[in-house]
């Protein structure tokens, strides 16, 4: 029993585990190990930039032979696309800036490629890497919080730009200081910006990482079932899980372009 | 689950596709779509103008016809008229003809009545003559007798 309980875990773990390089000392990582902030994640960096390939691979193909005329099925799809994406930009931002829709439309493509890899078979990726002597595999960028994280707060950065390039540093330091409360409240204005910018990556960060983890991790928990009933579960969970995939990729790119509107907007 | 220099490279990474999506894949295909959707504007607005055109035209031909067929009525009618005019012309013509030769001929036949009469006299003259010439044969001179005999002849 208790021999089967910590199979089961060290299978859970095995599958929670990344490929782990340390770049401070030129090793793989394995088991319980940690490292420190020299640490890069394989499997992640391998998973989002291919996935992110892929992505500017199918659209730059559209984007060269876009025609005019009558639009083959790639440049249907990408137009779709991009047309949904513009919708969205224009529903909430209402300056002008290049940046924000190609931003948009990366982050909901990209997100929603990351969150696809949650729906092969939990053990398709990890036992191919395992037959080619690769220990550990996680093959959904979107469950490593560096990945969820790296983006917010690259969203966070482009957010501060935006506002002191909108605004100018001057203008941008009395918002800071005097809003929402006034001159007299500096002190506190301050604190509450500050809870309220970090509160922006974390929520943005965590939200798509918790309902990928949770989801990835309820897909595991399914394959440790027994083979006939496990379809019974997954396939549900699978099919609920296309809707979580797209609305997670959906949100993050919505939150991001309201935060962007936001650095544009006078309060 | 920690945070390690990964972020870093899913940062770049970010970086690089939004650079990427920017220059390369965005405009293409906003351009395209932009395109298109001005194209089938124009296409609707040219088409609206030739059912507009097309209305107006319409219009014109039904206007057209309707003055073609008054004048052709028109034409219709003078030519009724003139066609009258023409009968009675030659009708006149013919009833003044046909007093004219009538008259001509009147004329003729008075005159070819006169010559007879004329001659009639000169032969019933001469046939007089003849008989009193055979009865006088002796005693009247011819010559002797002419005056008279005119004298007579112009009494007839």
């Amino acid at each position: 029993m208790s021999e089967t309980g910590h199979s089961m875990t060290g299978y859970i773990v095995h599958h929670l585990t990344n490929l782990r390089f340390d770049l401070t000392e030129m090793h793989f990582l394995h088991g319980e190990e940690t490292g420190g902030f020299g640490v890069i994640h394989l499997d992640t960096l391998l998973f989002s930039v291919g996935l992110g390939a892929l992505f500017l691979w199918l659209f730059m193909k559209a984007a060269k032979t876009a025609t005019s005329d009558v639009p083959g099925p790639l440049q249907n799809f990408c137009e779709i696309m991009v047309e949904f994406v513009d919708t969205q930009v224009k529903d909430s931002f209402h300056g002008r800036n290049p940046v924000i829709a190609p931003l948009a439309l990366t982050i909901f493509v990209w997100v929603f490629l990351w969150n696809a890899m949650d729906l092969l078979p939990v053990d398709l990726l990890p036992s191919i890497a395992g037959l080619l002597g690769i220990p550990y595999l996680r093959s959904v960028p979107s469950t490593d919080l560096n990945s969820t994280f790296g983006m917010s707060i690259s969203v966070l950065l482009l957010v501060y730009y935006y506002s002191i390039k909108v605004k100018g540093p001057i203008h941008f330091t009395m918002e800071i200081l005097t809003h929402p409360f006034g001159k007299w409240f500096m002190p506190f204005n301050l604190l509450l910006r500050i809870v309220e910018d970090l509160a922006k990556p974390i929520s943005l960060g965590l939200r798509l990482f918790g309902n990928l983890y949770a989801g990835e991790l309820i897909f595991i928990l399914i394959a440790l079932l027994p083979w006939w009933v496990q379809f019974t579960l997954g396939w549900p969970w699978a099919v609920f899980h296309i809707l979580i995939i797209t609305l997670q990729a959906f949100i993050f790119m919505v939150l991001t372009i309201v935060y962007l509107s936001m650095a544009h907007e006078d309060h | 689950m920690n945070f390690n220099a990964t972020l870093i490279g899913q940062m770049i990474t970010f970086g690089l596709l939004v650079l990427f999506t920017m220059k390369y894949v965005w405009p293409p295909i906003i351009q395209a779509m932009q395109d298109r959707q001005k194209r089938i504007a124009d296409g609707l607005a040219s088409a609206e103008r030739g059912m507009r055109e097309q209305e107006l035209a319409k219009v014109k031909a039904a206007q057209l016809l309707k003055e073609a067929k008054q004048q052709a009525a028109e034409i219709v009618a003078q030519a009724h008229k003139r066609a009258n005019e023409v009968i009675e012309q030659s009708k006149l013509d013919a009833r003044t003809e046909g007093d004219r030769q009538l008259a001509a001929a009147k004329a003729e036949i008075e005159q070819e009545a006169n010559r007879a009469r004329e001659q009639l006299r000169h032969q019933v003259v001469s046939l007089a003559i003849a008989g009193a010439g055979k009865i006088l044969r002796r005693e009247v001179d011819e010559a002797a007798n002419a005056a008279l005999l005119d004298d007579l002849v112009a009494q007839l």
